[in-house]
């Protein structure tokens, strides 16, 4: 359904590449660059001002890449420094300081070979030193990362987290400037793909040694990605400039890049319309008609690597040992209207609770998803009457939400639909996110509470993991020992076909218990400028501004 | 004058003192904290946060660390921007929150006090019912409902005024939002003129005058303007100390990079440190606008004395 | 029950002139100014108008304020389905919603005012009539809690009583007595000077009952006119709150919230900003004018 909405950029991306290898190999300044036709047909030269203007959210926490961990800091850091390897569109594996990698026999051992030419912005170059200060700072504690977790991976990063051993002992080993090593504690088949999230990114070690915490600012910050940091005015605007010393700047267009951090979308939709910003970094639910009908050309919606759902708190009452009921809550919701009235972004309807875009995985769904609506209903009333409810003895549910606009308008319809099936009476709850985060996690009052979650990484195994009975975002309290076992099978399995096998089990037997109810699969939603070329969406919505070129318009 | 301004300002200490704990344990008990964020942290990186911004002291402790960091004029670090410290983030946003909101209440008095005038020698006929209906719109209308039209207006449909940022303060950019932020308060200004100048027009001295056949121009100018702006003068004081300080609103709508945010996400977040900043730094502002305003009442009542 | 508070509490801002009128030569003196201004009583006429509209106009509807149309998502005003307001985004009926956003947005306006009213009253009475230290000390609270931005303490609340809208409300109200508190102070002090009190004094009447008995009956001038500003600005704080996502529990709404999410829409579905806006921008115009009407009448210059 999302497919006929998204905008062919591929086609332009292609072509600008293979004239970009012509045209820039003598080192001609920008200037005399935007006279290069991209294409035969007119309209696809290249505009004489590089400037691309994003919409960004949020304002950043921080631009130290181990100290951050929403999604404006990672579009931000994405441009501002390179891991070893990128992420292509479907989430697979690009060089990135890396240009080259060998992994051993067991899966456990992975040596780099680093980019002669990879320069910080400084113009020193980029050393296998520097990634393996860089490592060990995302998991000392002393860095206070939050999401250094991400390289548990790697030999000894639980340990170093958890204070037991010092840095110093993490797998990683700089074997000479160029060459870096870094050892597993596990044959993990995504552990490259981990290697794109900004807690892997490396950080310039002069610079935060001389700076110490505040170094991540503008005339300070020095970095490895295609741009460096210009100017930063907290609230208003963070400027980047292309990077001179950046391996690959000759196939860099852009020569400036300005974030703005808008919170509320439609502010960053009017801005847009006033031709303010070229591309934004979200839209307004309530103003997706609109934009169909006046912005259609502009709308880019894509496959976003990330589920929503209804956590069921099993610990408790009405849930605990109830699976019928929770089946039947499960059936009576009807997502095709819901992804099509209610929320109308093109989101994908979820049945099964790993989205299809994840990396090598084969989507799980339960039989009834191939079911009628009525049917479902049908069967929703007949479990609801087997768990010991019905017209007389009426069931009361209370849905636990977060404040936002989205959540709110989804709660309201889950709980029609499940009136409207089974009778229930439903309380909304909404709270404000810290105090809604405590309540979800104390697992004390809650009944149904909204959830979601993104892929740290392209596997299914960053939504496997969540279900785990020892999982701290195990919010449901869901303990099922042969799920546990399922997971533990897959991680000690080298043979990557039965280990997504053992994962796929995992989520059968996930989707038969019913600990958690799908409700759809997240899409990318946003508008952008016909002048922006290169625009290619991303499972994970890495979009790298160095990728992005602005056309003459 | 003076000694009665410096008694003010010690006798001010004490308040601001109440103030600050008042708040300090306000946020303090709230549910959740700085750090809790969807992906749950590990519990050592918790402890190791907590230890690093000293939240595992006993509370007492830390609102006496609290204390000796303000008298050194360090309002701590902030915990959700962690690039910046909190006398960075008031640094960069009240400037901005400054201008904007001088420049609105600036604004407003010149209408306010306008309207209310113009009311005001028309009372109850339809020149006092329109002109006040006008002004009052500013409290009739949500200014999230203004706003947003203002932009749709000028900027989206008409193309005159940027749809928002702030463009270093360029006066194109501060129109919009200087308008949104003034309008409430010139209801509120011209509804206190009007009331306080029919008050002074029945006054004695005000009939004598016009008994002495001077122009009505020149007694409302001359002699009824002055007494006529006290409730407004003792209105605006915290007023000009709450408009000064940013509101979220036309923050969020417009995209200014304010203060008045800070208020509201500062305790969202649970960014205690941001928060109590911003809460210190307003309580300052309100107790010397206060005593400005009592000053100020010296040199337009001339029965005030210090 | 709910919904019957308004219906109950509006008229008697109008209700407590009319008895009052026989009684004392004030009170007949601003009737007969507050009849002369017509703004003002066109809009008292107006909010007893809407007060019973909010209560009666939801039972004229086929629809409930929670029931989704799933045929009719966002559509305008429609005679044939009898969405005569049209729906919301979830197919809601917008004219049941309008005015149970009315009942809740009232509600909250009395209640919270109410509240601040009460404190307010006592407070300021007791600080005025008691005079001294114990005033010096009771006014120098009330300017410490004028000190605190107002915003912080409600979002606070709102954290804590998260679940009760009531409670919001009555904690509001207990944050705005300030104003009043400081108004009633000032009104007593002036009082106890005047002769009726110091008889009663002379007779050994304590000290509560001189506050209930003289001081607080004649300062209902000053209460009537703050009470009919106070309602409007609380209905405001709480739209301000619906825009920061933290108002009224769905499917609950108030005035304040649909206006918000009319906000969002106004160009692809302009009827969920414009009914909701009108009523709320006619009451709050409406309370203001009366106010202002009362204020004209009451004070003691003009006579």
């Amino acid at each position: 359904m999302s497919a006929q909405l998204r905008r062919s950029t591929a086609f332009a991306a292609i072509i600008l590449s293979a004239s970009l290898v012509a045209a820039c190999g003598s080192g001609e300044g920008p200037a005399s660059r935007a006279a290069v036709e991209i294409g035969g047909e007119s309209g696809t030269e290249l505009a004489e001002r590089q400037v691309l203007r994003r919409g960004n959210g949020a304002e950043p926490q921080s631009l130290d890449p181990h100290k951050s961990e929403g999604v404006p800091e990672s579009n931000l850091q994405r441009d501002l420094y390179e891991g070893l390897v990128s992420s292509g569109p479907g989430g697979e594996v690009m060089p990135g300081v890396a240009e080259s990698w060998e992994i051993s026999e067991d899966g456990t051992v992975y040596t780099f070979q680093l980019r002669d030419n990879a320069r910080w912005s400084n113009g020193d170059p980029v050393t296998a030193e520097d990634f393996e200060y860089s490592l060990r700072r995302s998991v000392d504690p002393a860095t206070l990362s939050n999401y250094g977790i991400m390289l548990r991976p790697i030999l000894n990063a639980a340990e170093v987290i958890a204070g037991e051993l010092p840095p110093e002992e993490l797998g990683v080993r700089a074997v000479d400037s160029r060459t870096l090593e870094i050892t597993l504690g596990n044959y993990t088949p995504y552990f490259l793909g981990v290697l794109s999230h900004s807690a892997a990114f490396p950080v310039h070690r002069p610079t935060v040694e001389t700076y110490g915490d505040r170094w991540a600012r503008p005339g300070r910050l020095v970095s490895n990605g295609a741009f460096q940091l210009q100017d930063w005015v907290v609230q208003s605007h963070i400027q980047l400039v292309r990077n001179p010393y950046y391996w690959d700047t000759d196939n860099v267009r852009l020569e400036e890049v300005w974030y703005y951090p808008i919170e509320n979308q439609s502010t960053e939709l009017q801005r847009y319309r006033a031709n303010e910003l070229d591309m934004t970094s979200d839209l307004p639910y309530r103003q997706l008609r609109w934009i169909r009908e006046n912005l259609a050309d502009e709308l880019v919606i894509s496959d976003y690597l990330g589920v929503y759902y209804y956590g069921l708190n099993v610990t408790r009452e009405p849930f605990r040992n109830n699976r019928a009921l929770r089946q039947a809550l499960n059936l009576a919701i009807n997502r095709e209207r819901l992804t099509s009235q209610v929320t109308g972004a093109g989101e994908v309807p979820a049945y099964g609770y790993v989205p299809a875009v994840a990396g090598g995985y084969v989507q799980q769904t339960p039989e009834w998803a191939a079911w009628t609506q009525a049917e479902r209903e049908a069967e929703a009333r007949r479990l609801f009457e087997e768990a010991g409810y019905s017209v007389d003895q009426p069931l009361r549910l209370q849905i636990l939400y977060n404040t936002h606009e989205n959540h709110r308008t989804i709660a309201v319809a889950i709980s029609s639909m499940w009136n409207e099936v089974l009778g229930i009476q439903t309380e909304l709850v909404n709270e404000e996110w810290k105090v809604y985060l405590e309540t979800r996690r104390s697992k004390q009052t809650t009944q149904v509470f909204r959830a979601g979650w993104i892929g740290d990484y392209n596997d299914a195994f960053t939504f496997a993991e969540l279900m785990h009975s020892a999982s701290a975002m195990n919010d449901s309290g869901w303990d099922h020992p042969p799920y546990d076992e399922l997971l533990a099978r897959a991680a000690a399995e080298r043979d990557p076909g039965r280990r997504v096998e053992y994962l796929q089990a995992a989520e059968r037997e996930l989707l038969q218990e019913v600990p958690l109810i799908p409700i759809y699969f997240y899409v990318t939603k946003r508008v952008v400028k016909p002048w922006v070329g290169g625009y290619q969406p991303h499972i994970q919505d890495y979009i790298y501004s160095r990728d992005l070129y602005i056309l003459k318009h | 004058m003076l000694r009665y301004t410096l008694s003010r300002l010690l006798g001010a200490i004490p308040t601001l003192l109440i103030l600050i704990a008042l708040a300090f344990f306000m946020i303090r008990v709230a549910p959740g904290g700085p750090f809790d964020s969807e992906r749950a942290l590990p519990p050592e990186i918790e402890a190791n946060l907590r230890a690093a911004y000293h939240l595992d002291e006993p509370l007492i402790q830390q609102f006496g660390r609290y204390l000796g960091g303000l008298l050194r004029g360090d309002f701590g670090p902030s915990f959700q921007y962690k690039d910046f410290t909190v006398t960075e983030l008031i640094g960069t946003g009240f400037p901005v929150s400054l201008r904007l909101g001088g420049s609105a209440i600036l604004l407003a008095l010149l209408i306010g006090v306008t309207a209310g005038t113009i009311a005001a020698l028309r009372q109850n006929t339809r020149t006092d019912y329109s002109v006040m209906a006008v002004s009052m719109t500013g409290i009739s209308i949500p200014n999230f409902v203004m706003a947003p039209l203002l932009i749709l207006l000028f900027a989206v449909t008409l193309g005159w005024l940027p749809a928002g940022g702030w463009g270093g303060g360029a006066w194109n950019h501060m129109l919009l939002p200087v308008v949104a932020l003034a309008l409430p308060q010139i209801a509120y200004i011209s509804r206190l003129t009007r009331g306080s100048m029919i008050e002074v027009l029945r006054s004695n001295f005000v009939r004598t005058a016009r008994a002495q056949g001077l122009p009505e121009r020149t007694i409302i100018l001359r002699y009824a303007l002055k007494p006529a702006l006290l409730p407004v003068v003792s209105y605006l004081g915290p007023a000009a100390a709450a408009v000064i300080t940013g509101s979220v609103v036309i923050e969020q709508i417009f995209g200014v990079p304010g203060l008045g945010r800070y208020f509201v996400q500062g305790a969202l977040n649970r960014d205690y440190t941001l928060v109590m900043g911003v809460v210190v730094f307003y309580g300052v502002l309100i107790i010397l606008f206060n005593l400005l305003v009592d000053l100020l009442y010296a040199l337009l009542d001339p029965k005030v004395k210090y | 029950m709910a919904g019957r508070t308004p219906g109950m509490g509006l008229p008697s801002a109008d209700g407590t002139l009319a008895v009052e009128v026989k009684g004392r030569s004030l009170w007949v003196d601003a009737w007969n100014v507050l009849r002369r201004n017509r703004a003002a009583m066109l809009s008292a006429c107006l909010i007893v108008f809407m007060a019973v509209l909010v209560v009666v106009g939801p039972w004229l509807s086929p629809y409930t304020y929670a029931q989704t149309d799933w045929d009719n998502i966002s559509i305008g005003p429609d005679w044939a389905s009898r969405h005569i307001f049209g729906t919301d985004a979830l197919g809601r009926d917008l004219f049941v919603r309008t005015l149970h956003g009315g009942r809740i947005s009232l509600m909250i306006g009395i209640v919270a005012t109410l509240v601040s009213l009460l404190i307010g009253i006592s407070y300021g009475a007791t600080a005025g009539y008691l005079g001294g230290r114990v005033d010096h000390v009771m006014m120098r609270i009330v300017d410490i809690l004028y000190a605190m931005p107002f915003m912080f303490f409600v979002i606070l609340l709102m954290v804590f009583f998260g679940r009760n809208i009531i409670l919001i409300f009555v904690a509001i109200g207990a944050i705005n007595w300030l104003d009043m508190a400081r108004i009633v102070r000032g009104q007593t002090l002036s009082l106890k000077r005047k002769e009726f009190v110091e008889a009663a004094e002379a007779q050994g009447v304590s000290t509560f009952n001189i506050i209930r008995r003289h001081i607080v009956p004649n300062l209902l001038g000053v209460v009537a006119v703050y009470v009919t500003l106070t309602i409007p600005q609380v209905i405001l704080v709480e739209s301000f709150l619906s825009f920061l996502g933290l108002g009224v529990q769905e499917p609950m709404t108030s005035w304040g919230a649909l206006v918000n999410e009319g906000a969002q829409e106004m160009e692809t579905a302009p009827w969920m900003l414009i009914f909701p806006a009108l009523f709320l921008a006619t009451t709050l115009f409406c309370f203001n004018f009366v106010g202002d009407g009362l204020r004209d009448a009451l004070d003691p210059k003009d006579r």
